[in-house]
């Protein structure tokens, strides 16, 4: 048994250390999850996109500053004992019980600190992706091998492509009619899978007029890869007289009755198909 | 050492089996590979290249992901390494059972044929690794084929799960302690609880598809009272922790290496076992659900599993740490064994790290599904474990062959392949953030990244020719390599303590250890 050590960390008082160690986490951690989600001012709407974005950089970040030193102390350890004559070892020494416990308790309250602090910036986000303005427009979506299926709250259909009005949030209530297809818009960072048997949801917030791909992230068959379409997003005024125009079009008794004013602000839940 | 073909097939021989898991783990990986090469090819430009048929590229795909995972990383790790070494680390002559071990792998090698047959059949399976319903229960390929082929690779692991178990609870020398046992042995026998216990799952889940499909149940059928996503969750539900099944072992040989090549003792020890590996073996269980992130599963679940997922950074950092701790004052030198060991550090680290985006839930609505996840999991997983399987391959291999590889193109071998999956992986991840979905075989809605698929075809090519120089580096090292020595790598865990190649049954007179010995006391002459 080796009285004196030499290891890193043994000199210190490890439990000293772990306990200050820990006070700190835990207070980094609980700060991070008294940072209260809140929810957006009424009127004001919190876009995922540009929330993802942020989050992203910030998780970046993060990532990085860990991965460099963990890579710059190895590579310096790397560099500093390698082996400078045949038949030499190491002389690393046992770490004693307090080291042990110090280079346990340390390092997991470190994680757990960084994971909650984490965790509390990705509810926030999360709950911006599921919470649907209460000013919406909603839009049915049937998924099946191997075309997008649109339907407008007053019974216009379109496939493919989903003409919305720019400056409104939109929510689409999702099912299939085959396989599992995943309704997937890069530009505005969201998707979420259809399937038969259960309606999902998912919403965007389109500002600006363009347009955007939408593809199939779900292996749904053979044409999986060949299932895009398109969100064009329109000035208001224009999107209107589309709008007006399509029903026009509709035999009377394919028109429905709009009734997206009612909505509220709320995670819906899922009605049966 | 005369070769007789029969004494091979029907060998009892621990050593033997294990030589024969991994002769079908590499062929398997090689098929497996070229797979992935053709499907490389077929990216390289927009639109058809090689094949003008979904189909063609959707069976490569769903063999590439099926044989690597369940035809290579699974069996080489804990068929081979766990079949060779543990025996001999904890100084026993053979395993508790060993023809339970022969009846292993013949089941194996059952398992790739029906893995193989994919190439040959009509209708091959083209339901991905995943097989999810609805998708699996009314394509026209044969998703009998890829249950069975999961079945029948299941059972072979887990019968070799129990042996193992046994062997280790009463087969180790005398004064040999639990916890002086190698770390590859605890991982192994973490790896092999996991599979005891959640292998059955996977059956449950693969054998209610077949019947879906062929027997006309309906159990992931809504419209006659099933539902699709009780599949995702008992697949998942395996299929998470068969990724640490992965990474216990091949982490296990990571830690053999780098306590040898640094000549050191295991920093932390302790905590490497009861924090490492034990602290997986538990979370491993309870974090399935980021699978399902976007299949529309409950909110509160997506949360919740949200928060376990970021934990498992805790018991993996410990091993991280304590990884790079075992550099600290030791003496170390850098032959390819060592090499792949700190490519799998330098993979994992960045593979690792860029999982804790896809932890949080909200980031992953735009990650699921796309090549981020893909590269994300290659360097991970796929990739370090590749280079843990690699590097384990030529530690070891100076005692299976009794001869030396060549060091130098073992050299040359690593940096190819290490600057390939690079190129590949690192781009993948890129063009994923863009947008760029997974399983496409045709990218013709985002041209944008037709270059990026051509960089990473190239890489692919590296990377294949470094594995390549590998595996015939092995090949003409076993037949014609300088004699080896017993112990060429001087180190103390006592597989190396017998002859090389081992005789039947191991050692002449079964070994004995002090109970303060460990395979990693170096200082102590
Ligand atoms: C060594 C060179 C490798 C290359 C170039 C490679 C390439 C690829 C590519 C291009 C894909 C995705 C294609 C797509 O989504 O359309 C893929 C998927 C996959 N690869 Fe690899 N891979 C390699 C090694 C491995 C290894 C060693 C494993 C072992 C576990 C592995 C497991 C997988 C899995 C599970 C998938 C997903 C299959 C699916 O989507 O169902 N790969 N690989
Ligand atoms: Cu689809
Ligand atoms: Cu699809």
């Amino acid at each position: 048994m080796h009285t004196e050590n030499t290891a890193p960390g043994g000199r210190v008082s490890a439990t000293a250390a772990a306990w200050a160690g820990g006070c700190a986490a835990w207070l980094a951690a609980a700060s991070a999850l008294a940072y209260e989600p809140a929810s957006a001012a009424p009127g004001r709407i919190n876009d995922p996109a540009a929330g993802w974005d942020h989050l992203w950089h910030e998780v970046i970040v993060d990532i990085t500053i860990i991965g460099v030193i963990f890579a710059l102390v190895m590579a310096w350890f790397l560099w500093r004992y390698r082996a400078r004559k045949p038949g030499e070892v190491g002389t690393q020494s046992k770490l004693s019980p307090a080291a042990v416990i110090g280079w346990a308790v340390i390092p997991t309250f470190i994680f757990m600190a960084d994971d909650f602090y984490l965790a509390a910036n990705g509810w926030k986000l999360w709950n911006d992706y599921r919470d649907v303005p209460a000013d919406r427009m909603e839009v049915k979506l049937e998924s099946g091998m191997y075309s997008w299926d649109y339907t407008y709250a007053n019974g216009v259909r379109t496939q493919n492509v989903l003409r919305v009005p720019a400056g409104k949030p939109v929510m689409l209530r999702m099912t299939s009619r085959d396989t599992l297809h995943s309704h997937f818009i890069p530009d505005f960072r969201v998707k979420e899978d259809s399937m038969p048997g259960r309606v999902t949801y998912l919403w965007f917030y389109p500002k600006a007029p363009g347009e955007h791909v939408v593809s199939c992230a779900e292996y749904c068959g053979v044409m999986h890869s060949y299932m895009a379409g398109k969100i064009i997003v329109m000035p208001e005024g224009e999107f209107k007289t589309w709008l007006d125009q399509e029903v026009a079009k509709l035999a009377p008794a394919d028109k429905a009755v709009d009734k997206s004013a009612e909505k509220t602000a709320d995670k819906p839940a899922n009605p049966p198909v | 050492m005369s070769f007789n073909i029969k004494e091979w097939i029907f060998t009892t021989d621990h050593k033997r089996v294990g030589v024969l898991y991994l002769i079908g783990s590499i062929a398997a990986f090689g098929v497996a590979g070229i797979a992935a090469m053709l499907m490389r090819i077929e990216l390289s430009t927009l639109g058809p290249t090689i094949t003008t048929n979904p189909t063609q590229y959707n069976v490569w795909l769903y063999a590439h992901g099926a044989v690597m995972i369940l035809g290579f990383q699974i069996p080489a790790l804990t068929g081979f390494f766990a079949n060779y070494c543990i025996p001999l680390m904890i100084g026993a002559k053979d395993v508790a059972f060993p023809r339970v071990n022969a009846l292993s792998v013949w089941l194996f090698y059952v398992g790739i044929i029906l893995a193989l047959l994919t190439f040959v059949v009509p209708d091959p399976p083209d339901v991905m690794w995943t097989g999810y319903p609805p998708y699996s229960t009314i394509t026209t390929g044969n998703t009998a084929l890829y249950s069975f082929t999961v079945l029948v690779l299941g059972f072979a692991s887990i019968i070799g799960g129990v042996n193992f178990l046994t062997t280790v609870a009463y087969m180790r020398a005398p004064g040999l302690k639990w916890s002086n046992l190698n770390i590859f042995v605890w991982c192994t026998l973490g790896a092999f609880v996991l599979q005891l216990i959640f292998v059955p799952v996977l059956g449950t889940a693969v054998t209610l598809i077949s019947f879906d499909k062929y027997l006309g149940t309906h159990f992931f059928d809504p419209s006659r009272g099933g539902d699709v996503l009780t599949y995702q969750n008992l697949f998942w539900f395996y299929s998470h922790p068969a990724v640490y099944v992965i990474f216990l072992p091949f982490i296990g040989v990571v830690y053999e290496i780098v306590a040898t090549f640094a000549k050191n003792r295991v920093f932390n020890h302790k905590v490497v076992l009861w924090g490492g590996i034990g602290g997986i073996v538990i979370l491993s269980g309870e974090v399935w659900v980021h699978h399902l992130y976007v299949s529309g599963m409950a909110d509160w679940i997506r949360i919740g599993q949200m928060v376990t997922t970021l934990l498992i950074s805790i018991p993996v950092g410990l091993l991280v740490i304590s990884l790079a701790g075992t550099l600290y004052k030791g003496s170390i030198t850098f032959e390819t064994p060592m090499l792949y060991a700190l490519g799998v550090l330098f993979l994992f680290l960045i593979g690792g790290l860029t999982g804790i985006p896809l932890a949080l839930t909200s980031l992953t609505l735009h990650l699921s599904d796309t090549y981020y996840v893909v590269g994300h999991f290659h360097y991970v997983m796929a990739v370090a474990g590749t280079f843990a399987i690699f590097g384990g391959v030529y530690y070891w291999f100076p005692k299976i062959t009794g001869r030396m590889y060549n060091e130098r193109w073992g050299k040359i071998g690593f940096w190819l392949t290490f600057v390939g999956v690079n190129i590949v992986f690192w781009i993948m991840m890129t063009v994923g953030v863009k947008g760029m979905p997974r399983r496409y075989y045709d990218y013709s809605a985002f041209p944008q990244f037709e270059s990026a698929h051509q960089w990473m075809t190239l890489g692919a090519a590296i990377l294949g020719v470094g594995f390549l120089i590998a595996v015939a580096n092995w090949i003409i090292g076993a037949m014609k390599g300088a004699p080896a020595g017993d112990n060429p790598w001087r180190s103390q865990s006592l597989e190396w303590t017998t002859v090389s190649p081992p005789p039947h049954g191991n050692w002449p007179s079964p070994p004995s250890v002090d109970p303060d010995w460990t395979p990693y006391s170096y200082e102590r002459r």
